[in-house]
């Protein structure tokens, strides 16, 4: 693969209040790329995002970006306060001024075209990741890092979210970092897995790290849910509405 | 209009007008008792102006600003929650304060007028300083408006996005630091946050987003400075708890006033 490298991380290593959280993480990310990290509860997956986005400094180890990567960051969690009166159209253009069509279009990307004036605060879990997925398109960014992008969305948001993700790294080509919860929750357009656990106990292709033993020994065997597929002929936008399959009526071999 | 009585209308205005929109994000960034804590540092600046023979407003800015610098340094080193942190500060530095002043009694100073304010001895001096720091803090505010907006909404999401956080909270601390030494004149160290919480919350009730909410904190503590300072010449009241007062019936009438308003349009409507 000759594609551009964009995160290369080698020997991270970061010790906060005593305890090890990074020990010797290396990754590296390429060009359109989408890895994603998952592992158990302080497993340090968000530290070693922070260590990455520059926001925390490694003990030890280095870090390499390409130069003058752009990148959209999404992070965890975002609650406002409502002393702050703040509109959705408010917020995404808190980084940086930008035209009322171009606000438009990264909020109809992303299926949230109708909440442009909404307050913030009124937003359900789902419109809040897909706003803060806007404003980091809008960042035209090479690079997404998203922490948890599915959490507090339900099932079929999880989903839908996860397709939309995929589209963007279609779209813009950009490199995609996320964290996830746990392996099932990981994206089907997934490149590579991470499973970290201080270090990182085994990398690859979804299907070979589910089988990994150092992934069994850290998960356990867990009963692997199938979820319920169900044919639809239809499906629903952010808002409820019913939208045609893009889809449909062609046949998946 | 007596002389005393415009300046005095004049000072409060001038505090009221850059007190309001700082006050906005006093109340956003959960500041209230950091502002109370600088406020009663300022004691010991004043006190630190007498002893070394400098300006008062210069010391009460000094020891702020050192004060500040101080409480982010014992943020990150101590495990004491923020408040308990603070709760120390406040109350040592403000009896700091009043020590040093005991310790110079040759020079009379009349602390109630610091503890409470004297707005109706405002001289044209306190004038100048007044508007020069207000003019000064809202250019400031309107230069940093949209990277501390972005910092109060996500801080490391701002942080990602190139917003040189240090430099722009550093910029607020001064700002407050700098409206704590001319409000000090106009509502006294004691009352000081009272004038950049109260008309912020109030504006609350009525904004729609940030901007407004600034600008009509800015309005309601010009309302509060006017309402308490006709009540204190009136029924002859001390003019800085007047003014808060007056600023805290206005609060408590918001809900009022925005429904009555609500009531109107409906009639109208209809």
């Amino acid at each position: 693969m000759d594609k551009k490298i964009l995160i290369e991380t080698r020997n991270v290593c970061l010790t906060l209040d005593g305890k090890k959280i990074l020990d010797q993480v290396d990754i590296r990310l390429h060009q359109g790329e989408i890895v994603t990290l998952i592992g158990p509860n302080g497993a340090g997956k968000s530290t070693l995002v922070r260590v990455i986005l520059g926001l925390i400094k490694p003990d030890s180890g280095e870090v390499r970006l390409t130069p003058k990567l752009r990148i959209g960051y999404m992070p965890q969690r975002l609650t406002i306060d409502p002393v702050l009166p703040l509109t959705v159209r408010r917020f995404l253009t808190l980084a940086q001024r930008c035209s009322e069509s171009k606000l438009l279009e990264a909020l109809t990307e992303v299926g949230a075209q109708r909440l442009l004036d909404s307050a913030m605060q009124t937003l359900s879990g789902g419109e809040t990741q897909r706003v803060l997925l806007a404003r980091a398109i809008l960042r035209d960014p090479d690079l997404l890092i998203l922490d948890e992008p599915v959490q507090g969305v339900d099932v079929t948001g999880q989903e839908e979210l996860y397709r939309l993700i995929s589209t963007i790294r279609k779209r813009h080509g950009c490199g995609i970092l996320m964290i996830s919860h746990d392996l099932h929750m990981v994206m089907s357009a997934t490149d590579q897995v991470l499973c970290l656990n201080r270090h990182v106990c085994c990398s690859g292709h979804p299907d070979s790290v589910r089988v990994d033993p150092s992934y069994v020994a850290l998960f356990g065997k867990m009963p692997v849910i199938t979820p319920y597929s169900h044919q639809h002929d239809h499906s629903h936008d952010a808002h409820g509405d019913i939208v045609k399959d893009d889809h449909e009526g062609c046949k998946h071999g | 209009m007596d002389d005393f009585l415009l300046r005095a209308l004049l000072a409060g205005l001038g505090v009221a007008l850059v007190a309001g929109p700082l006050g906005a994000f006093v109340v956003w960034r959960k500041m209230a008792y950091f502002g109370d804590t600088l406020a009663h540092a300022a004691l010991l600046g004043v006190a630190l102006g007498f002893l070394l023979d400098f300006n008062t407003n210069l010391g009460v800015v000094v020891v702020c600003v050192l004060l500040a610098l101080l409480l982010v340094a014992m943020q990150q080193k101590q495990k004491l929650a923020n408040d308990t942190l603070l709760g120390i500060l406040s109350h040592s530095t403000l009896s700091m304060g009043l020590i040093a002043l005991a310790f110079m009694e040759t020079l009379r100073v009349d602390l109630m007028s610091y503890l409470f304010g004297d707005i109706l001895a405002v001289s044209n001096t306190d004038l100048y300083w007044i508007f020069g720091c207000a003019a000064v803090a809202l250019t400031v505010l309107v230069l940093i408006w949209r990277p501390l907006l972005a910092i109060t909404v996500h801080e490391e999401l701002a942080r990602v996005e190139g917003v040189p956080v240090t430099w722009v909270k550093l910029a607020l601390m001064l700002l407050i630091a700098i409206v704590i030494a001319v409000a000090m004149k106009v509502v006294g160290i004691l009352l000081i946050t009272s004038l950049l919480i109260i008309p912020a919350a109030t504006a609350r009730t009525f904004a729609r987003n940030p901007e407004q909410m600034a600008v009509l904190a800015a309005l309601i503590g010009c309302i509060a400075v006017s309402g308490g300072l006709f009540a204190s010449l009136e029924w002859d009241l001390p003019a800085g708890p007047a003014i808060v007062v007056s600023a805290a019936a206005l609060f408590f009438s918001a809900p009022w006033w925005l429904k009555l308003n609500r009531n109107k349009t409906k009639r109208n409507a209809e």
